[in-house]
């Protein structure tokens, strides 16, 4: 049997700032199959840009360490390894893409040159064919006008070819596992459909593994297979994306989900918003980090953290409450 | 009902080094007392420069905006400080939108400052203005930089309604907030709406949010008006080809039903400002386009009860 390619194993990253030591990811086990998108769920500040930079390996230390947990990709854990190695994993078994495509690109650098650059540190092909390949790659996540784009900058580009262009980056080297970090927030709504379409497509043709990260649910609804949703650092919730929608059994991703407008919803509804806002990770209360925004809070959740239970088979939720239900 | 605000024949260009940008070519739309109108589009459609335009933060090219019956264009002095006064406006972002060196007391007192209202009632009006938006009277003595996101967006409402305006546009208010905190400022935009009775021009890109809070919706596209009608004709019969490919863009916050639709995917991207195609602005990526379409821009006309659109195939 072929390994998971992506298997998180209680990752723990703590920042070690002068205001004291803030938990950003909290002990996060997730795991995803081949052809399988995942979706990162919750709001800012709740831990998920951290959690994938932490997959890759890409925050900076000091302040940010990885205190413990493993990362399997393909079945090798990649926590112990040094920079030298990253370097050689990243963009090879697994890629990245990000919000910003404009910062994410070199605004002094042609199209072809950062795309080759890639394909070049990865497979050992000349500078020749580097262009072919980055040609062929462009021509795959459907830029428009793919040769003459080869010697642009990225500043004559828009935000949506520039996605396409990390995108093209991203799976040059036909990695295992991508990560994409709100890839389609920074662009306009009918880009965002094209982007999604097209991430979709790649990864049913290479039966990649995905995380998607976003805030937006109606993404997460159009995108995912399973979610995992965060909240100061921790998983509160995992289920299949249509059991989530159905029934969400954690407080928060009901809140989340009552509080997002959906269509033909009838006019003069309120929706349902969650009291206060995302606790800072260095004032997080004790116990339920959730409790003092949640409508279900009981005496214990202020006391004691939750830890993960199955409530119904497939299903995993952090809460008391629901816990206490299903008992 | 009578309206509040109407619009003829809006123009608004801006010269650049690169040419001259027609940000809003000919719009034409009313607002009725107690209504909010949607305004929405991606980005460079025009949305925000035309809110602009009916505060007087930019200059009309051509065209007539008119408040209360009458046009703005010639006001000066008084006239223009009454207008904006009646006219208010709250921005996408509340990190930008607020003095960090004022405190919020003071941010939230400006307009009635300047309207030369007493020291008493000013402070007696701040702590009903912040007690209306959910803040405590506490947050007077405050600075910008200890709030949130959305505490500063509510900040920002709280000086839009000091003076009692009758309309006030919305650009983008939520964008920048979290998903909880952005329902509980639309929450309250609405229960002000019910409580003061005002109207909101609500300028947003995010269709779902316009669906959830407008009576009536404007789609715009590169500087025009493509479609205008009730909020449910245009979610349950969209006219043009635009409105239909934005709504089917939209993603939808519950996997059955956006499976479940077939949904056609808009191609290319939004021509450049400075160089739009000529005839019907649209016809680049119109599914529908024809010959004529690349020589002759569509007007906008009245298709069944209460809704317009800009299309010669409809």
């Amino acid at each position: 049997m072929t390994a998971i390619p992506l298997e998180v194993r209680d990752l723990r990253t703590t920042l070690f700032t002068r205001r004291g030591e803030m938990k950003a990811v909290d002990g996060l086990s997730l795991s995803v199959g081949a052809g399988e998108t995942v979706a990162l769920v919750g709001e800012s500040g709740c831990g998920k840009s951290l959690s994938a930079l932490s997959i890759m390996r890409l925050l900076p230390d000091p302040p940010a360490r990885i205190v413990g947990g493993e990362v399997k990709l393909n079945g090798q854990d990649i926590v112990p390894l040094d920079e030298e190695a990253m370097l050689d994993i990243r963009g090879k078994e697994i890629g990245m893409i990000f919000q910003d495509p404009m910062s994410a690109l070199n605004p002094v650098v042609t199209i072809e040159k950062q795309i080759a650059e890639v394909v070049m540190a990865h497979s050992g092909l000349g500078r020749f064919q580097a262009r072919a390949r980055a040609h062929e790659l462009l021509e795959q996540v459907g830029m428009p006008d793919a040769g003459r784009r080869l010697d642009a900058y990225p500043h004559q580009l828009s935000g949506g070819m520039c996605q396409r262009v990390v995108i093209a980056m991203a799976i040059a080297c036909r990695p295992s596992v991508l990560i994409a970090d709100e890839p389609t927030t920074a662009l306009d709504v009918t880009v965002q459909a094209q982007v999604l379409a097209l991430l979709k497509r790649l990864q049913a043709e290479a039966g990649m593994a995905m995380i998607f990260i976003t805030h937006d649910l109606g993404v997460v609804a159009e995108t995912a297979d399973r979610v995992v949703v965060m909240y100061a650092g921790r998983k509160v919730e995992e289920a299949a994306v249509d059991d989530l929608f159905e029934e969400p059994l954690h407080p928060y991703t009901a809140g989340l989900i009552g509080a997002t407008p959906v269509p033909g919803a009838t006019r003069g509804d309120r929706l349902a918003d969650i009291p206060g806002m995302v606790p800072a990770l260095n004032a997080l209360p004790g116990g339920c980090a959730f409790a003092p925004r949640c409508s279900r809070a009981m005496e214990r959740c202020r006391r004691e953290k939750p830890s993960l239970t199955v409530p119904v088979a497939g299903r995993l939720v952090a809460c008391f409450a629901v816990a206490g239900e299903a008992a | 009902m009578s309206a509040l605000l109407v619009l003829d024949d809006v123009h608004v260009r801006f010269n650049t080094a690169a040419g001259q940008v027609q940000a809003v070519n000919g719009v034409s739309l009313d607002l009725a007392v107690g209504e909010t109108l949607g305004l929405v589009g991606e980005s460079g459609c025009g949305k925000s420069t035309l809110g602009k335009a009916i505060l007087r933060l930019v200059p009309t090219s051509a065209g007539e905006i008119r408040i209360d019956g009458a046009d703005i264009a010639p006001l000066d002095g008084a006239a223009l400080t009454e207008l904006r006064r009646k006219v208010q406006m709250i921005f996408q972002d509340p990190y930008g939108s607020l003095n960090p060196r004022s405190t919020v007391g003071r941010s939230v007192a400006q307009p009635l400052v300047l309207a030369g209202w007493k020291r008493d009632a000013i402070a007696e009006r701040v702590d009903m203005l912040l007690s209306w938006v959910g803040l405590p009277p506490e947050a007077r003595q405050r600075y910008p930089h200890e709030f949130s996101g959305g505490q500063r967006q509510r900040i920002g409402i709280a000086r839009a309604l000091a003076l009692n305006p009758k309309l006030i546009i919305c650009d983008e208010p939520v964008s920048a907030l979290d998903v909880s905190v952005r329902a509980q400022v639309i929450n309250l935009l609405e229960d002000l709406k019910a409580k003061v009775g005002m109207s909101y021009l609500f300028i947003s890109h995010d269709l779902s949010v316009v669906e959830h809070i407008a009576d009536r919706v404007a789609v715009m596209y590169l500087g025009t008006i493509v479609e205008i009608g009730s909020r449910d004709r245009i979610w349950r019969e969209p006219q043009h080809p635009y409105t239909r490919a934005l709504l089917a863009a939209a993603p939808i916050a519950n996997p059955k039903l956006a499976r479940a639709r077939r949904r056609t995917i808009l191609q290319g991207e939004l021509p450049s400002p400075l160089d739009p195609p000529t005839g019907c602005p649209f016809h680049s990526r119109c599914p529908m386009a024809q010959a004529r379409c690349k020589v002759e821009p569509p007007s906008l006309r009245a298709i069944g009860v209460g809704t317009q659109a800009a299309c010669h195939f409809i």
